[in-house]
């Protein structure tokens, strides 16, 4: 529970479908004792105890600080001096959500974890399915992609069959004290600051300006820091030219931005290292699926071949032009989420 | 999880006796007045305070001018440092100001904010690894510009009792007005503030099956201590405020209970306890009884776990079923182990795994026996290696 609409209007549902309930709240890190992360502020903390005292439920903290900083944020800041644009979210679910938090519950004797997460699971002879939720437009699969069958065999997703008006209606059926909060996007420990001034506040050392050339090897200019440019990023790259130019390459190992036209812009392959499968089995031979490689980028058709050595290459059906590493690479069959990898090119 | 809930916190709070409820609700209805007033519905709130007073000042066998009665043992005890600081460096220039590490929070904040904000020297007796005060070393640290010295009779975190009559004799000798905390103490130990050498006294009821929100101070026939709620002369001048009349009558009821049942509840309760001790430290690995084996409260266990999450601890147990409380801990789940703890020497993975246990008149054997069985095995699923 998280004092948000989801996390409330979820503990509602189990309540009143006359579940055994107790609700866990994380007190996760911020950048200082004076900025509060966004999932656990001091009101945070008082809307999930007033929402779990209307619904007649107990609720437990758990300080989490010292591991999320080491298991999220030290490798979401690892990731950004390596050139790379990481999404923090993914290992949180993985070590923090369905790893420390949902080890705690089953210890303190739960069967069954549940959240606001837009998903669904299924069970058949076969095992555990993570499914999309009902509502394309606030599906959640993407960050659960890294679930695996003895996470999966624990959860419950109440809000996955439901659309997000449904949920706000929920909210107020269910009077509850948090229906009317607004909500953010931005990840949750960054204090409101952006990740520029984040990494800055951190004192970490990111890579210094260096070279930007095209694709033909030409001087262009110089960049101000890989840190500070994602792939297909247009604004901010300072050479003279009325072209527009976009981000198409960083390289790391050279410091080098390497820019293109519009049309230069597009990828059709990449791999995954070591993926995660949900169903537990690695595939061995290639296959087709949709494959989506950020959050909320649209899907598209690709064919996965697995290597031996674990790795999996992506050859999508068409280019797309913002196939950044760091971020995740998930793949769905239908309303099936199978599991995704982070992306390298 | 079991709707029915064993209560192992009556170190933090225990329930209202009913027979202190029915003495109370008289004066919340039919004899609601207030004790200043001059008219007869006045008069006899007046009267029921004052047989309050009487009654409460036979149990410490004190004189009735030598009670007042506060909001708390936390109004209590600020009322006793800042009053008797302010009088005594008034008075002697004293500004030294005795206590020790293992005080109730109320006494050792007030201590700290005198000294930041007006100067006052704060220092700390000695304590052995059992959290008492080693009276040895106390006579050095009596100065003549000592102006009081604060000592608390039995601590909530850790049980451990300090040698009271002893302290009081020593103070005494040098003429340093000697003051503790007996929050803990009703219950279970001697009240007789002859017999302790006390000259001022901190009591609060809900610790003794009273009502919330009252409290006592004794204070010896002294010059008066500078008073630090202002305003009508009720207390004598030593603490303004309209009477909190049913309260007031609770306490010195639950007082006269707590006191008439004393040895046989005492009695009743130490071999509950020391079977929770016995059985926790012979077969549960990595624990240790925490404040000292015997001079502690007939109803106190406290432990320390090696690798354990207090707030997990605790939460864990309230979902099995038993309310238990480490003595410190915050709802907000602040990892900080216990500055008592600390003191005693303990690191911060031991200090970080506290569990109190304190037992009241409705525990059992049957709840004891149960919360035996189940801690074993919790403790090991949360000390698992498995776990993240």
């Amino acid at each position: 529970m998280s004092g948000g609409i989801d996390s409330s209007v979820t503990a509602g549902l189990l309540k009143s479908e006359g579940y055994d309930l107790f609700g866990l709240m994380l007190r996760l890190w911020s950048p200082s004792p004076e900025i509060d992360n966004r999932c656990c502020s001091p009101a945070d903390l008082a809307l999930a105890q007033s929402v779990a005292a209307h619904l007649d439920i107990p609720l437990y903290t758990l300080d989490v600080k010292q591991y999320f900083k080491a298991t999220v944020v030290d490798p979401f800041i690892d990731g950004y001096t390596k050139g790379q644009t990481p999404n923090p979210c993914l290992n949180c679910n993985r070590l923090i959500r369905w790893g420390f938090l949902l080890d705690r519950a089953l210890a303190m004797g739960a069967s069954h974890m549940a959240t606001g997460h837009y998903s669904r699971v299924q069970e058949d002879e076969h095992g555990y399915k993570l499914l999309r939720a009902v509502d394309r437009s606030k599906d959640q699969s993407y960050v659960l992609s890294i679930l695996n069958q003895k996470q999966l065999s624990h959860a419950l997703f109440p809000l996955g069959n439901y659309t997000k008006d449904y949920v706000r209606q929920l909210a107020v059926a269910f009077e509850l004290p948090v229906a009317y909060r607004g909500e953010s996007q931005d990840l949750c420990f960054l204090g409101g600051m952006d990740y520029r001034a984040f990494l800055e506040q951190q004192h970490v050392e990111l890579p210094p300006p260096g070279p930007i050339m095209n694709t033909e090897g030409d001087l262009l200019g110089q960049h101000q820091g890989l840190a500070g440019y994602t792939i297909g990023q247009r604004k901010g790259i300072r050479i003279s030219s009325s072209d527009a130019y976009y981000v198409i390459q960083k390289v790391p190992s050279k410091n080098l931005l390497v820019i293109g036209t519009r049309d230069e812009l597009g990828r059709s392959e990449f791999i995954v290292k070591d993926p995660n499968w949900i169903s537990g089995k690695s595939p061995e031979k290639p296959f087709q699926a949709m494959v989506r490689i950020r959050y909320k980028s649209r899907e598209v058709q690709s064919t996965l071949i697995p290597n031996r050595n674990k790795n999996l290459r992506v050859e999508l059906h068409e280019p797309l032009p913002d196939i950044t590493p760091g971020q995740a690479a998930v793949f769905y069959q239908d309303e099936q989420c199978l599991g995704g990898g982070i992306i390298s090119l | 999880m079991p709707k029915e809930v064993a209560y192992f916190d009556y170190a933090a709070t225990t329930p209202l006796d009913p027979d202190v409820l029915k003495a109370m609700l008289p004066f919340f209805s039919d004899s609601f007045g207030n004790p200043s007033s001059i008219h007869y519905a006045g008069q006899r709130a007046e009267a029921a305070v004052e047989q309050a007073r009487s009654e409460v000042s036979t149990l410490l066998n004190a004189n009735q001018y030598e009670i007042t009665f506060t909001s708390g043992a936390t109004e209590s005890n600020n009322l006793v440092l800042r009053g008797l600081a302010h009088q005594r460096k008034a008075q002697t220039g004293a500004t030294r100001l005795l206590t020790t590490a293992v005080e109730h929070i109320s006494v050792l904040r007030t201590c700290r904010q005198l000294e930041t904000q007006e100067g006052y020297i704060v220092e700390l007796l000695p304590i052995d690894s059992e959290g008492q005060v080693d009276v040895k070393q106390l006579s050095e640290y009596l100065r003549e510009d000592t102006a009081l010295v604060s000592a608390v009779y039995a601590n909530n975190e850790i049980g451990t009792i300090n040698p009271i009559a002893k302290i009081g004799t020593l103070c005494r000798e040098r003429g340093i007005p000697f003051h503790t905390d007996a929050a803990q103490a009703a219950n279970h130990l001697d009240l007789d503030v002859d017999e302790l050498n006390v000259d001022f006294m901190t009591l609060g009821a809900h610790k003794f099956y009273g009502p919330k929100g009252v409290g006592v101070l004794y204070h010896r026939k002294y010059d008066p201590i500078i008073s630090g709620q202002t305003g009508g002369s009720q207390e004598f001048g030593t603490r303004a405020g309209t009477h909190n009349v049913p309260s007031i009558i609770g306490f010195s009821e639950s007082l006269q209970i707590a006191r008439s049942m004393m040895s046989d509840f005492t009695a009743q309760i130490i071999p509950l306890r020391d079977k929770i001790i016995d059985t926790v430290l012979s077969q549960i690995p990595e624990v240790r009884l925490s404040g000292h084996r015997h001079h502690r409260l007939p109803n106190h266990a406290s432990f320390v776990f090696k690798n354990v999450d207090t707030n997990q601890l605790l939460a864990a147990l309230d979902v099995a079923g038993f309310a238990c409380s480490s003595g410190s801990a915050c709802k907000t789940g602040n990892p900080e182990p216990s500055p008592i703890l600390l003191s005693l020497g303990y690191t911060p993975d031991w200090a970080l795994g506290a569990l109190r246990v304190t037992l009241g008149r409705k525990s059992s054997k049957i709840e004891v026996d149960a919360f035996l069985l189940a801690l074993p095995s919790i403790l090991e699923r949360l000390r698992s290696e498995h776990l993240s």
